[in-house]
């Protein structure tokens, strides 16, 4: 397909702010809060964050929520009465900012979440987003988005994505959807006709680290291996790492009841957890840090390519940003790369 | 820190240690714990301003503490929460040796807990200036105010629980979140769970908190949950007149005293 | 209104046996006709059991696909979701939804004798493929049942432990642990690896089936291969954490195999392929 690309003037982003916004569209936009920044329904353009590199938390928030209900019931005098969630009347909104590396993970949650059985909660979310991905023209060394086979300026994941040209500049934007295309429509005059086609001299430059198929192959024969062991030592066991994760979508089901009635709720999860994988018996399939550490990377790595033909890692760097004890998994990776078995 | 390097490779040669748990380099300027096990690695110990995270945590974990005997290169509050442990019967002189860290960076090494305990007496915990005066904010504000901030400060928290993974005084194997039967406190990140989660933690860790502020670096999402301890160890010295960790282990709030001045037990 | 995965059927608790200290099973019959016309399920698949405000809990279905219009589950109260359904009476309501998993390859061992071994609270998982076998009983050759539990009181299904003994076509061994017989106790005493070694079951076109605790397990399966059988003809089950159910929550990892899609139902030679993760 041709990408339609098309020039949109620097003080032009806020316009279509506003008129997204008179379409009663919810915006959700990175916000800056303890000098961290989350994704949060944007009030006003001046309220969006744009210094950082990479947004604290990723955006998958917005089709995968941290907690949400999946149904409701109530007891009364007519017995008991369960209700599914209404999808049909979700709001449509507006995922802006969002890097080529978070906008790209979208494609592995929906492939987990379309796995066989069809997840209709998350795909109906998901249906109702718009996602305006922000090429990078800055990196830090937490970044491997091309060691994932991600770039900086990936389309992947975007319905429309915007190129900044040099700092100050205007913006390129590709036209890559369908829904993008409907943007376009609500502000035709912001999107101006375009010549120009080049947008990579404007990226940030992300050197490859390793091998991302050579790892997977690897791991197939690395379950006993002890690095396992020597990378999580200094791990805590939080569960950081998956939750700014844009790719991580274990979740728990858990039942609120308010008296006679209430919610069963799906919510995140994380295989860091020593109880993830605790039976009420008591016995561990997973009862030591190294055997979640292992899952974690085995997971992304191996086992998701292998069964859903997708990787679990992105390359945003998110978890090693986040990490308490500053565990890296580009150094993990690398080093998992030159071990030999 | 020549000395210390030194020391590490000593006590590793000689077998008087198994593990010397300190800092290394991390990435960018981050610095990460170290477990030194062979003498040739003891060079990577560093210790600068930058090393903040409270090596305590890693004495009670599972497979650290399964190496044998620990030296710890230990600041402070990493000495306070060694002593709080201790009196929590989680260590002991016979599987650690503190190598104590001034705060001129010169190394001390104690021969055992009392002398630990002795080192860290000469220092009250206080809360610094920046924080002392985010809590007198708070505690001026109406009750409305305050609610407002808790709910806004509470609400992006994902319950991680990266705070109680980070602090050493967090070291149950089950949690009272983890407990099912009752469910005390909600498992989703919501209003209510993230309210009842950190009120809870706040609470366990009253006479405890050495106040290192582990749990707010450790935030990913720096929420300023360190407030709600520190509050804690105001309102201990206000009722109890302050919170030393001691070996003796009277704990603040499970001890009983005659001239306790509550009067319900009397 | 779209699918929603998490939806369970609404089923009615018909009638609850007490089969030992802590154990019930529960017949369950759908509220709604059109659930129950839509429903099919095969011989080792689970579901997700729930009571509403309480939570979900997984168990197999422990009731034949051969016998319409139920369902029945066979479980231990020992968490917060057992606890809550052992406190449900006949004609409450509670959530169902499955079936999940894949099921015993009951078809392709037509013509072969059948060998269930099984220990504790791990019979239901099998009663559901050992009535099914029974059900189309001309299939198979011998049927021989081995089921060991730690005390006579601990034995579950008692009621059909009689009628299979009483069965000529079926050959029937009880066990309990030592020590935990009752003065009346004509059945075996001893471990059911130990019994099995015992009564040494000919593994000439025969499939054994062995579900239990994890120690039976592994003590059982070096008795199976010294009497001859190839680690294809040996099949269990396995029991990780499931939320889910079918392949999205990330909990019942065995290396990477789900056990939730890939399982319960496995064959020893495919454990063997598997890292020690259950």
């Amino acid at each position: 397909m041709n990408i339609d690309k098309r020039l949109v003037r620097r003080d032009s982003l806020e316009k279509l702010f506003d008129i997204l916004k008179q379409n009663s569209k919810k915006i959700y936009a990175p916000f800056l809060k303890n000098g961290k920044t989350t994704f949060r329904d944007a009030e006003s353009f001046a309220m969006i964050s744009t210094g950082h590199i990479q947004t604290t938390e990723s955006s998958k928030d917005i089709a995968f929520p941290r907690t949400e209900k999946i149904l409701d019931y109530s007891k009364g005098k007519d017995g008991l009465v369960v209700k599914g969630i209404d999808l049909e009347n979700l709001p449509g909104v507006i995922l802006w900012g969002v890097r080529p590396c978070d906008a790209v993970g979208i494609g592995a949650l929906s492939s987990i979440f379309n796995w066989d059985y069809k997840d209709e909660i998350y795909n109906s979310r998901l249906l109702q987003v718009t996602v305006f991905g922000f090429s990078c023209n800055k990196s830090d060394e937490y970044c491997f988005c091309t060691s994932v086979g991600g770039t900086p300026g990936n389309t992947a994941g975007s319905d429309i994505l915007f190129t900044r040209m040099g700092e100050d500049g205007d913006y390129l934007a590709e036209i890559l959807t369908d829904k993008g295309i409907t943007v376009v429509l609500m502000a035709p005059d912001l999107f101006e006709k375009s010549e120009i086609a080049e947008k990579e001299k404007f990226l940030a430059v992300v050197p490859v680290r390793f091998n991302n198929k050579e790892i997977s192959e690897k791991l197939d024969k690395f379950f006993e291996s002890k690095v396992w062991n020597d990378q999580s030592l200094i791990c805590l066991g939080c569960g950081a790492c998956a939750y700014v994760c844009p790719t991580c979508a274990c979740f728990d089901i858990q039942d609120e009841a308010h008296g006679k009635s209430g919610s069963r709720i799906r919510c995140w999860d994380s295989c860091g957890f020593s109880h993830f994988t605790l039976h009420t018996s008591g016995h561990n399939p997973r009862a030591i840090q190294s055997a979640r550490w292992r899952q974690r990377i085995m997971h992304k790595f191996s086992y998701m390519p292998e069964r859903l033909s997708v990787f679990g890692c992105t390359g945003c760097g998110r978890c090693s940003r986040a990490c308490p004890a500053d565990m890296n998994i580009l150094e993990n990776l690398i080093s998992i790369q030159e071990v030999t078995l | 820190m020549v000395d210390l390097i030194k020391r590490a490779k000593e006590l590793i040669e000689t077998s008087a240690v198994r593990v010397v748990i300190g800092y290394e380099q991390g990435i960018g300027n981050k610095t990460r714990a170290l477990f030194v096990e062979k003498a040739e690695d003891a060079g990577k110990l560093i210790f600068d301003s930058r090393c903040v995270q409270n090596l305590a945590v890693y004495i009670t974990k599972k497979e650290i503490k399964e190496k044998g005997k620990m030296a710890i290169a230990a600041t402070l509050p990493v000495m306070r929460s060694i002593i709080q442990l201790a009196s929590e019967f989680q260590v002991n002189d016979n599987n650690l040796l503190v190598l104590g860290i001034t705060a001129e960076s010169k190394l001390i090494e104690f021969a055992n807990l009392v002398e630990v305990e002795t080192f860290v007496h000469q220092y009250q915990i206080e809360i610094d200036a920046r924080n002392k005066e985010m809590l007198d904010k708070l505690g001026k504000m109406t009750q409305a105010e305050r609610w407002k901030f808790w709910i806004d400060e509470l609400a992006p928290c994902f319950k991680c629980y990266a705070c109680r993974a980070a602090c050493p005084m967090c070291y149950c194997h089950r949690c009272t979140v983890d407990f099912n039967q009752p469910q005390w406190i909600p498992v989703p990140s919501h209003e209510l769970g993230n309210l009842e989660w950190h009120i809870m933690r706040a609470m366990h860790l009253t006479g405890r908190c050495i106040d290192c502020d582990a749990c707010y670096n450790a935030c990913p999402l720096s929420i300023p949950i360190n407030l709600l301890t520190k509050k804690m160890l105001e309102d201990a010295k206000e009722h109890f007149g302050g919170y030393q960790p001691s070996l003796k282990g009277d704990h603040l709030m499970s001890t009983y005293k005659p001239d306790d001045k509550e009067n319900f037990i009397h | 209104m779209m699918d929603n995965l998490y939806m369970p059927y609404p089923m009615r608790i018909e009638r609850i046996t007490y089969e030992a200290p802590g154990v019930k099973t529960f017949m369950l019959k759908f509220v709604n006709e059109a659930d129950q016309d839509k429903f099919s399920y095969k011989a080792g698949q689970f579901g997700e059991y729930s009571v509403y405000g309480v939570g979900e809990s997984t168990f197999c279905i422990a009731s034949t696909p051969t016998r319409k219009g139920y369902i029945e589950c066979t479980f231990r109260q020992t968490g917060k979701v057992t606890n809550a359904l052992s406190g449900c009476e006949e004609g409450s309501i509670i959530g169902f939804r499955g079936p999940y998993g894949n099921v015993f390859p009951i078809d392709e061992w037509k013509g072969n004798s059948l060998l269930f071994i099984a220990g504790g609270i791990a019979l239901p998982p099998m009663r559901c493929v050992i009535w099914n076998a029974l059900d189309l009983r001309e299939n198979f050759k011998d049927v021989t049942i081995i089921y060991g539990a730690r005390t006579v009181k601990d034995l579950v299904y008692k009621e059909e432990l009689k009628d299979w003994e009483l069965r000529k076509d079926v050959k029937l061994i009880t066990t309990v642990d030592p020590g935990g017989e009752s003065p009346d106790w004509s059945g075996e005493i001893g471990f059911v690896p130990t019994i099995v070694e015992k009564i040494a079951p000919s593994s000439k076109d025969t499939i054994a089936i062995v579900c239990g605790p994890p120690v039976m397990i592994k003590y059982t399966f070096p008795v199976l291969a010294k009497l001859g059988f190839a680690d294809e003809n040996i099949y269990t089950t396995l029991e990780n954490r499931m939320k889910c159910g079918f392949g999205k929550c990330g909990r019942c990892n065995v290396g990477k195999v789900y056990v939730c899609k890939d399982g319960p139902v496995f064959s020893l030679a495919q454990l063997k392929e598997l890292p020690d993760e259950y």
